[in-house]
Order: structure tokens, then sequence, then C-alpha cells
């Protein structure tokens, strides 16, 4: 602990940024704020940089100590920075990831009248995001967990004054909430069986308990409640239902947001509760199951998606998936790496999806592109990077994240091969339906109309994206190519102090007799994962056959498929209807109830009532004193002369008692 | 010696007297009357009260009351001419310009 870090800084810087951009950006170019915007991100992005050059000659987990916060008695918080190998690729992705996006939005944004607004929510959630990361307690994790939520809210519905924004954005924020709420129900869990929410202080007891392995016990519920709270903010089942419509958003927001960082968070928040599930092999099922379900069902419904930003919304949901199921088979650093690649290859995605939507006039939907191939290179090659990255083919980067969880989930000891299955075919309709849009954007012939001039973008026919958008999408497309040749076995050794305390710190420096055998027994499997990742190539090479043929070869096919399938089409085109099934079970007795019981039941019929009729009592008896006062002298002193009488008369009854 | 309770039941119809011309009467001088007179009858009933006791301090009670009486007096009777000379009457329930 020689140097001094000055961790602080790094959230800061951002969140100086959105206050001077925020509180005066009105009055300032457009260059300017982007400057101002550009130069406090990139600042945090160096200072991370700066960062890891130092941090070889640390000792992590690095604690820096900024001031006191709460005090109650022996339970103390303060705001303090926690810095160890996980900590660094989170702050890495998030800076550098965030820094590219804040570069495409300037371009992107440029004729938006709250451009100045939207750098200023934008650095904003930076600060949050950066604060839940370097946070050394639960409570400043918290913190920056609803800040994000916050940004999110904000960003999601930046163009309030469109409908479906503005309630995207409430949706957003309430599903959130009800995670939250699990998140710190936990947390008072935690306080009041640890006494503390120092990360270190509650790693160090959880890990002195021995594990739950017969039956759900105390720790079993705070991880259970901890993934509740992950699962809203990275949109798991069932409180998936916010991602899908927070694509309302402005395209940077969905990729930095709602792709690379934020939706990120819970599987951040889970590894990095890593010690408290590892002793609760119950929630680690739980996780597992949630992951793998959830990367199923989403993957089902991005398939029949025509929305370009809906199809990336639901891979999302269903590659976070992949990570919850990575981190429920207790291999939380290949979650980590699969958080990493899919930082690149979806921010990625997003950002050419945007680029796409520019091209042609804030076109969305896919029926109405196609053959964009020619007339937007840059893109088209950026995307192509990025959907052969996410389908998993080598030697990019989604190959080496997603190969390496679906052998963990086959062979962890919490493992099965039931979610290796379930995760190969997820893999394969990934691959399908992300060729799907690959060929529906960019192949064929061109479906839609010529975008014709929408005044604030000065259109002429489909043209690409400005430099300043191309550069960030073209050094993400390298890093989709190459963020996975650090290689999976290289990525988890860098990890391995994070998540020493158990399993695989043991794999790694071969602890405890039991796991030399399960050491042994991955080493037995060498061959097993030969052939794992063969399936699993072989999957994704199948759904890019399957999406070629359907959509480049016989483009008619698919709707007679539709029509053939008929019922089940509309289901799963309709998202399962969850939204509709939320509506009628939770929604809507929650209005009836309110509506009725609540409101004029207790409200109208209880409290408006209890006061208007204590004012109408108060008018009635006004009114019958009134007379009292009738402005004659006379009849006053008579009252008086009649009080007097009356004390005097008391006074007498008193003293001759 | 006349007993206390002579001078105090002489005290008290004086002093039902002043207020039942208060609450009667219309002519604003003779209400003002009643008011002495009610000031008087309690007059009556410290001085008894300190004759009785063998206390001073009831008597010097009086001739506050009469000072003030008689500043009550000048004021009053000033009020009663201004009156007149604006309304022309003395009948109270005339002067009810401030009523509603």
């Amino acid at each position: 602990m020689t140097a001094n870090l000055h961790l602080w800084l790094i959230p800061v810087l951002p969140l100086i940024g959105a206050a001077i951009n925020g509180l005066f950006g009105r009055r300032l170019s457009r260059q300017a704020v982007a400057g101002i915007g550009l130069a406090f991100c990139g600042a945090a992005f160096a200072m991370a940089l700066w960062v890891v050059s130092q941090f070889s000659s640390l000792t992590p987990p690095y604690v820096e100590y900024v001031a006191h916060w709460l005090r109650a008695g022996a339970f103390q918080v303060d705001f303090a920075f926690f810095l160890d190998q996980l900590s660094l690729i989170m702050l890495l992705v998030v800076t550098g990831v965030g820094f590219l996006i804040h570069i495409y939005s300037v371009g992107y944004m440029w004729e938006d009248s709250g451009f100045y607004r939207f750098f200023s929510y934008l650095n904003l959630f930076m600060f949050f995001m950066l604060t839940l990361i370097l946070a050394n307690n639960y409570l400043l994790m918290f913190v920056g967990w609803e800040g994000v939520g916050l940004a999110s809210y904000l960003l999601i519905g930046f163009w309030f004054v469109k409908d479906s924004a503005a309630s995207a954005g409430k949706k957003a924020f309430i599903v959130n909430r009800i995670g939250d709420f699990g998140f710190l129900i936990a947390l008072f869990l935690i306080i009041q069986h640890f006494g503390s929410l120092n990360f270190n202080h509650v790693f160090h007891n959880v890990a002195a308990l021995s594990p739950e392995t017969n039956g759900a016990g105390l720790l079993t519920w705070i991880a259970i409640l901890l993934m509740v709270g992950a699962a809203g903010k990275s949109a798991q089942i069932p409180l998936y239902i916010w991602l899908p419509d927070a694509m309302e958003g402005p395209t940077p927001v969905s990729a930095l947001i709602h792709a690379a960082t934020m939706v990120t968070a819970g599987v951040y928040m889970v590894s990095r509760s890593h010690v408290i599930f590892e002793h609760a092999p119950m929630a680690l099922m739980v996780v597992a199951i949630v992951g793998t379900l959830t990367a199923l069902f989403a993957a089902t419904i991005g398939v029949c998606q025509t929305d370009i930003k809906k199809v990336l919304a639901y891979s999302t949901v269903s590659q976070l998936g992949y990570m919850f199921m990575a981190c429920g088979v207790g291999a939380f650093s290949m979650g980590i790496f699969h958080l990493m690649t899919h930082a690149f290859f979806k921010g990625l995605l997003f950002l050419a999806a945007g680029s796409v939507i520019h091209a042609v006039g804030g076109e969305q939907d896919m029926r109405r592109m196609g053959g964009l191939r020619k007339k937007i290179p840059w893109t088209f090659w950026t995307m192509t990077a990025g959907t052969f990255a996410i389908a998993g083919f080598p030697p990019l980067a989604g190959f080496f994240s997603k190969d390496a969880i679906l052998f963990r989930a086959y062979v962890s000891p919490y493992g099965s091969w039931v979610y290796w299955a379930v995760g190969l075919f997820t893999a394969f309709l990934t691959s399908f339906y992300m060729f799907r849009q690959w060929f529906l954007t960019f192949f064929g012939e061109y479906r839609g109309e010529e975008p014709h001039d929408q005044g604030d973008h000065g259109h002429g026919g489909i043209h690409e994206s400005p430099k300043l958008m191309l550069v960030p999408l073209v050094i993400l497309a390298v890093l989709s190519v190459t963020g996975g040749w650090i290689g999976s076995s290289r990525f988890e050794m860098f990890l391995a102090p994070v998540f020493s305390s158990h399993t695989t710190a043991h794999l790694v420096a071969g602890g405890s007799e039991e796991s030399r055998m399960l050491l042994s027994e991955i080493e037995k499997m060498e061959h097993t994962e030969l052939l794992l990742t063969i399936a699993s190539v072989a999957a994704a090479g199948l759904g890019l056959f399957l999406a070629w043929f359907l959509y480049y070869r016989r483009p008619q096919l698919p709707q007679q498929i539709a029509a053939a399938l008929g019922g089940f089409y509309q289901t799963v085109l309709n998202k399962y209807y969850v939204d509709e099934f939320y509506a009628a079970v939770l929604v809507k007795p929650l209005i009836d109830g309110s509506s009725r019981v609540l409101w004029h039941g207790v409200d109208q019929g209880v409290i408006d009532r209890a006061v208007n009729d204590s004012a109408t009592g108060a008018n009635e008896v006004s009114d019958a004193v009134r007379g009292m006062q009738s402005g004659s002298i006379r009849s006053y002193a008579g009252w008086v002369a009649l009080g007097a009488a009356a004390v005097i008369a008391y006074m007498i009854w008193m003293g001759t008692r | 010696m006349v007993p206390l309770s002579y001078y105090l039941i002489l005290s008290g119809i004086l002093f039902a007297c002043g207020v039942t011309g208060f609450l009667i009467k219309r002519n604003i001088i003779t209400i003002f009357m009643s008011i002495e007179l009610m000031l008087n009858g309690v007059n009556l009933s410290f001085v008894a009260f300190a004759a009785q006791w063998k206390a001073l301090s009831g008597q010097v009670f009086v001739f506050f009351v009469m000072v003030v009486a008689a500043a009550e007096a000048a004021v009053g009777l000033a009020i009663i001419i201004s009156v007149y000379r604006n309304r022309e009457t003395l009948n109270v329930d005339r002067v009810n310009l401030l009523k509603l």
C-alpha cells in the first residue's frame, strides 16, 4: 500500500463534466459541450490506464479510504474505494467502452436539441457506474447501483415528449425497484448478521462459516435476494421485461447502458459476492437456472423480432443469461470474461445498428432494409465482425468466452449437461437470429423507401455515417476480433486472487485433496473440451447456414414457416405474452386495488372524509355560535356579566364545599 | 360598628345597579354614570375590607381607582361631546357605524 492512487478521482471526474454540462450546457456551444463531455470521460479513462500501469506494484485488494460516511454504534460505513483484479477489469471496460461511445455520441446526437443534456446524463452515468465498481462496501455500491438506474431512466426517457419513451423509462425504473427491494433486504440481513457492509469484513466472516449444503439457511437467503437485485438490474427472468422497452432511448445509450455496462452490474455484483454464493449451493443453482432459462427464452424471442434494436436487446438479455449461467456453475471469471467480450461486441453491434438507422433515416424495421452492404461498407464490415463474434466463430472474442462458459457448465461440480445442452441450443439460436439480422439488413434488395429529408437530418439518400462515428466502430470491431485472444485460462489466472477463496483457486493452486482430484478430472476432460468446442462451433455454423438459407436463398420461406407454425409463432412474436401476463396478474390487480380500496375506500372514504367532515363541523358550529357576535355592546356586556357571575358562583361553590 | 356584610351587600347592590343600568340604558351619559356606579361599588367593598382587616392597601387601591376613573371621565366626556357633534344623538343604538 505504498502508492496513493487517488481512485476517488476516477468517478468524480465525469461528475464534474456532468455538472458543468448540466448547469451551463445550455449556454455553451455544441463544440464546447462535446469537448467537456469527452474530456472528463477521457480523463477517467486515462486515469484508469494509469491505474493499470501502477497495478503490478500493488498488493491487491487495494483499499483507499476517503472519508467517514455513517456511524451508528458499532456499524460504520465509509467513503472508501476498493481495487482488485475484478474491479480493474470492470474499470477498463466501463471507461474504455464508455469513452468510445461518448465519441460516437458526438456524431450521433449532433443534430439533437438536447445535446448538452445528453452529455450531462452520460457523464452522470459514468460517475455512478464507476462508483458502483470501485465501492468498498455494499452501501456505496448501492448508491452507484441506484444512480445508474436513475441515469438509465433519464436516458431511456431522453426523448420524453414521445409517450412510449417516457413510459419505457418509467417501466425500467419501476421494474428495477423490485429488484432493488431484494438487494436492500439482502443488505439488511448482512448488516444484521455481520454488522458491517464492508466487503473484506463480510467475506471474511462468511468464509469462516461452513457451506449450507443441506437446506436453505441465512446465506442462501442473502444470496437469493442479491440475485433478485441482480435479476432486476441485469434483466433476467422474471424482471427482464424492461430492457427491450429501454430501446426507446437513443442508440448510444442502448450501447453503453443497456448492453455494455450497466446491465452487467448484476453479474459484477454476483461475482463480487462470490464468497456468499459459494457458501450457498442452492442459491448458485438458482442463479444457474435463471441464467440458463433467460438465455434460452430471450433467444427464442429474438428470433422473431423485426426491429433491429429489439433483436439486439433480446440478444443482450440472452447473453446476460450466459453470464449468470457461468456464475451459477461457479465459473465467475468466465462470467466476467464473457462480460468483457460482450461489452466489446454488443457495444459494437448497437453502435453499428445506430449507424444503420442513421443511414436509412430513422427506420428501425429490418423488413424495410436490405442491400445496405454496398452503401455503407464501413458499418457493414464492423457489424460483420460483431455478428461473427457474438455467434461464436473462432477466433473472434465471443467464441472464447462462450465456449469457456459452455465447457464449465458441462464439467463444473455445480454444472450439469442440461445447462450445456440448453446453452448450446441457445448458441445456435443466437447465431441464427444474428445472421438473420445480418442478411436482412445488408443483403438482398433494398426494401424500404428512399429516406426523405427529415429536416434535422439533412438527408440525401442512404449515406455512411461521419468519421466521428466510424472510428469507435472500427476500434470496437478490432476489440471484438482480438478481445478473446487473451484466452480464458490466462484470464482466469489473472482473476484467480479475487475468486481464490474457493473452488477456482483450488483448481489453480491445487489446494485440497478433493479439488486436486477435480483438477485431474478436468485434465482428463481435455478431449471433452475439444468435442464441446466442435459442437458449439457447429451450432454457430448451423445457425449461419439456416439464416442464409431462409433469409438469403429462399426469402419467401420464413413467412410460410411462420404461417405453418400459426399460434406458436404468434405467441413468440408477441414475446410469449409476458408483458400481457404481468399486466393481467400484477399490474391490473394493483391498479384495481389501489383505485377501489386505497383511493376510493381509504383515501376518499376515510382520510378525505375526516378532513372534510371536520371542516363542515367547524362551519356548522360557527354558524350556531355566530349569533353571539352581534356587534351590540350591551349584549357583549351582558355576556361578560353572565360569565363573571358564573365564575363567582363557581368560586363560592368551591369555597363553601 | 356596622358589620362587614352590610357594606358588602350595599356594594353588591350598587354594582348590580351599575350593571343593570349599563345593560338597559340607551343614553351614553347614563351608561357612563352606570360605569362610575360599578366602580364605586367596588371601591366601597375595598374600603370595607381595608377597615375590617386594618390594611391600608385597600385604601390605596381606591385612590388608584379614583384617579383612573377621573381620567376616564375626562376622556369619556370628550368622546361623548365629539360623538354628539358628529351624530347629533346620544343613543348608543344609533352609533353603529362600525357594525356590519
